[in-house]
């Protein structure tokens, strides 16, 4: 047998097994966890009312449409893409799925198919979006980022161009269904939420197809030389991204009755930010779905903490957005890494 | 027992084209089972094209590919390709934000079922421990050194079940000590019956490791032999084409009188060296040698002030520039090659003239404008005096081969006419001829005048210094001047020497 002298010193010798995923990554994980107790009790000194269940369950049902814009997000940047577009997709494919299925008088489309297409519909325009993106991304090698932001406008301007830029309120029943009901006494978009995370956590932590996510942003020639069919793999990403912003679309609209010309208008920086203190390199390769959630939930708990310390309604953008700022310097002092 | 007239390998008459290029030629290669054998040639002989053709990655136009005498897979047999042959390619396959674990079983993690990471990091830790692997398995690949992740990429080219293996340019990258454990390491699989084919540019490596060797010329094979009956001179001459000697030093004597270019008093920089003292003339090179840790990368970079020093001064023609600012050393007159070509040493991008006149840009018109015409003038001197191979000054560096990159980046260097010159590994990864050129290019700059510090891993390239400076962790042990031997100079590197 050779002998090796190659173990740099300091390198601890074999560690102790340990099931479940990788140490370095678990450890990543719960950085949050402190900042997030930290934040309930802030929240419990300044106002009692914020321990209170409609509190709590309110900030949990407020966040789920950006936690599953984050959740498409967070795979798209492992897999070392951008997309900017999810936002528009959130305005777009609800609104277009309604338009598809309400009398013209309504400012539909005009077409009235069958009500019950309606859900199905928004849900395919999200996939033909995120599908759309994944084409000029890998087949035409143009960079994700520009690609994203032109179909940002592009959408945008599509919703607004077809609704004449009203809001659209004669929405069918079933449309509003997922965004109001709630199951075993919490909304049932929270619900959804917490089994998309489920899923994903899984998917990615434990199945090869999500460890491929993580193989191509780590190194994509390296995924494919080890067999990975790395172009299918991103697409299908794109696709589910887009499914994702159109289900966050599909919830956002139960939860306000109607569907808004600038739905979903603005929330791209925050889902970056979310994502971003929650430990996603936005060079791939490089975070958790679980990191990710704890960055909504940080954001989420900051937003509930200033409207309930009375913070007035003119400041309270420049206010969140400087706490944003300072959580990404937080994230990039306590991970001790340049920020990527 | 496998019939030992059969070569384990074999590649017949393989012709390869790229649009107009012609990348093989009817070219072949047949090496016998449990041998290393050596594919040596210079930069573009098509050693690169056989590689992506004997693994299975490009499909030749004419010609076939036979393993232990029978047919290779289908193409897009992925999985046949890899259980016939291994491959370490030049660029590393590690990626490096995943675990030293997942790496190894990458998209082979588990069957069809969630993957098991305990079962998985125990079978990893298996494979490591039956290719004597000190790693770690739930280590993060990316903070592995270089040489861990060789290794790694060993272990994991021969998990698949090949017993031939591929190892492209695998020492590129490797200090000295490390070689000869790489070494230590092919040794051992070949005693295990695997059979290597090695890609190098340091024929003294093929004569160190290899049984036999083939030689590539302009996409055609030359010669195939055992390493034993061919001599150094031959085989360079089979590579070139014609007969050429190594590199011949010049002979060249410094004036007593010649005035200081750049010197460092007392230089100390962390844990890297220490209390370092160096004095270079005008019309010197001064060799600096030693092992990986040594500090002499780390010593050169402070020179140009890449690094600022913690204690000590670092003095160039005469002035000091601020420590650790490299335009200041730079304006001082200095001159530098940087370790990474790829990394420090051009922007690819941008044209050969653009990259070569980077410095003197400020000379080459007023108020901040560069004249393209001055420029390419200067680029046209640049490309005839290092001879670089290009289809002219506007050519994108990226485009060129590393010899012809390396030439560019020794022009750029060059193009104030400096003082003093920093050279660091300025040979890694060029063939003989260019090798040449950019030694010959230090040799002239000395000649006209400058002072010049070369910094090599290879022994041969410091043949051109009028003395070498040896460094043993963060010092200088010892001054050697010209004419030593190759045993001198490892003793004292590797810190064995007595004196």
């Amino acid at each position: 047998m050779t002998e090796t002298t190659v173990a740099p010193p300091g390198s601890p010798g074999k560690s102790p097994a340990r099931a479940g995923v990788p140490r370095l990554a678990r450890f990543r994980d719960l950085a949050l966890v402190p900042a997030i107790v930290v934040l309930i009790v802030v929240g419990a000194l300044i106002d009692p009312a914020f321990l209170s269940g409609d509190n709590l369950t309110n900030v949990l049902q407020q966040q789920t449409e950006l936690s599953l814009l984050v959740l498409a997000e967070a795979m798209i940047l492992i897999a070392g893409k951008f997309d900017l577009s999810l936002e528009s997709t959130v305005g777009l494919a609800p609104a277009l799925g309604v338009g598809l299925v309400i009398p013209a008088a309504a400012n539909g489309l005009g077409t009235e198919w069958p009500t019950a297409l309606g859900i199905p519909l928004c849900l395919l325009i999200g996939a033909l979006v995120g599908a759309f993106n994944g084409l000029l991304i890998l087949r035409f090698k143009l960079s994700a980022f520009i690609v994203t932001l032109g179909m940002l406008i592009v959408l945008r301007g599509l919703q607004i161009g077809f609704t004449g830029g009203q809001n659209l309120f004669a929405l069918p029943e079933s449309f509003l269904y997922l965004g109001n009901a709630r199951w075993i006494g919490l909304p049932a978009s929270v619900w959804i939420c917490i089994a998309a995370y489920i899923v994903g956590i899984v998917v990615l932590g434990y199945f090869r197809h999500g460890r491929a996510i993580y193989a191509i942003g780590g190194n994509v020639d390296a995924a494919r030389a080890a067999g990975v069919r790395t172009d299918r793999v991103v697409w299908a990403v794109f696709i589910i991204g887009g499914l994702l912003a159109a289900l966050a679309g599909l919830l956002m609209t139960g939860r306000l009755g109607s569907v808004a010309a600038a739905q979903g208008d603005g929330m791209i920086f925050t889902v970056f930010a979310a994502a971003v203190i929650g430990g996603v390199s936005l060079d791939g390769g490089k975070g958790t779905l679980f990191g990710a959630l704890c960055g909504v939930l940080v954001l989420g708990l900051i937003n509930n903490i200033l409207t309930l310390a009375g913070v007035s309604a003119q400041w309270i953008q420049a206010i969140y957005g400087g706490i944003i700022l300072i959580a990404l310097m937080l994230a990039r002092v306590t991970s001790g890494k340049a920020q990527d | 027992m496998p019939d030992s007239t059969i070569p384990a390998v074999e590649a017949r008459g393989v012709t390869k084209r790229f649009g107009p290029t012609t990348a093989l030629d009817d070219a072949g290669i047949a090496i016998a089972e449990g041998e290393t054998h050596a594919l040596v040639g210079r930069n573009g002989a098509g050693k690169s094209t056989l590689v992506s053709i004997l693994t299975g990655l490009q499909r030749p136009d004419e010609g076939k590919i036979l393993f232990a005498g029978r047919p290779a897979p289908a193409f897009a047999d992925r999985d046949g390709w890899r259980r016939n042959v291994a491959c370490v390619y030049q660029k590393s396959t590690i990626i490096p934000t995943l675990t030293v674990a997942e790496n190894l079983y990458l998209n082979r993690q588990a069957g069809r079922g969630p993957i098991n990471w305990r079962s998985m990091r125990a079978r990893a830790r298996d494979l490591l421990d039956q290719y004597g692997v000190d790693v770690d398995a739930g280590r993060l690949a990316g903070d592995l050194n270089v040489e861990q992740r060789q290794l790694l990429e060993i272990a994991r080219a021969l998990s698949f079940g090949a017993r031939f293996i591929i190892l492209d340019e695998p020492t590129a990258q490797l200090d000295g000590p490390a070689i000869e454990r790489l070494f230590e390491r092919m040794r051992d699989l070949r005693a295990r019956g695997v059979t290597m084919m090695f890609i190098s540019h340091h024929l003294e490596e093929v004569y160190q490791i290899c049984q036999s060797v083939t030689v590539f010329r302009d996409a055609r094979h030359i010669l195939t032999r055992p390493v034993a009956d061919l001599p150094h001179d031959e085989l360079v001459a089979a590579m070139t084409g014609e007969a050429a000697a190594r590199y011949q030093a010049r002979s060249r004597a410094v004036r007593p009188d010649a005035a200081v270019v750049l010197s460092a008093e007392k230089l100390t920089l962390g844990e890297r060296y220490h209390d370092v003292d160096l004095t270079v003339h005008a019309g010197e090179i001064v060799g600096l040698a030693g092992s990986g840790s040594s500090g002499k990368v780390g010593l050169a970079e402070t020179l140009v002030g890449l690094y600022a020093a913690d204690s000590g001064t670092v003095t160039v023609n005469g002035g000091r520039p601020k420590p650790g600012d490299v335009t200041a050393a730079l304006r001082a007159g200095l001159g530098f090659v940087p370790q990474d070509r790829h990394k420090e040493g051009f922007v690819p991008l941008l044209s050969i003239a653009e990259n070569a006149t980077l410095p003197i840009a400020h000379k080459l018109g007023r108020f901040g404008a560069v004249s393209p015409a001055l420029r390419r003038a200067k680029a046209e001197r640049m490309i005839e005096s290092l001879t670089i191979k290009t289809t002219g000054p506007s050519q994108p560096v990226g485009d060129l081969s590393g010899g012809n990159a390396q030439k560019v980046v020794m022009a750029r260097a060059l193009a104030d006419d400096p003082k003093a010159l920093v050279v660091i590994n300025p040979t890694a990864g060029v063939d003989v001829r260019a090798k040449q050129a950019l030694l010959g290019a230090v040799e002239d700059a000395a000649d006209r005048g400058a002072g010049a510090v070369l910094v090599s891993d290879e022994l041969d390239d410091l043949r051109i210094c009028d003395r070498v400076l040896v460094m043993f962790h963060g010092r200088v042990v010892k001054e050697v001047p010209r004419g030593w031997t190759d045993a001198d100079l490892v003793a004292v590197m590797e810190g064995v020497s007595d004196d």
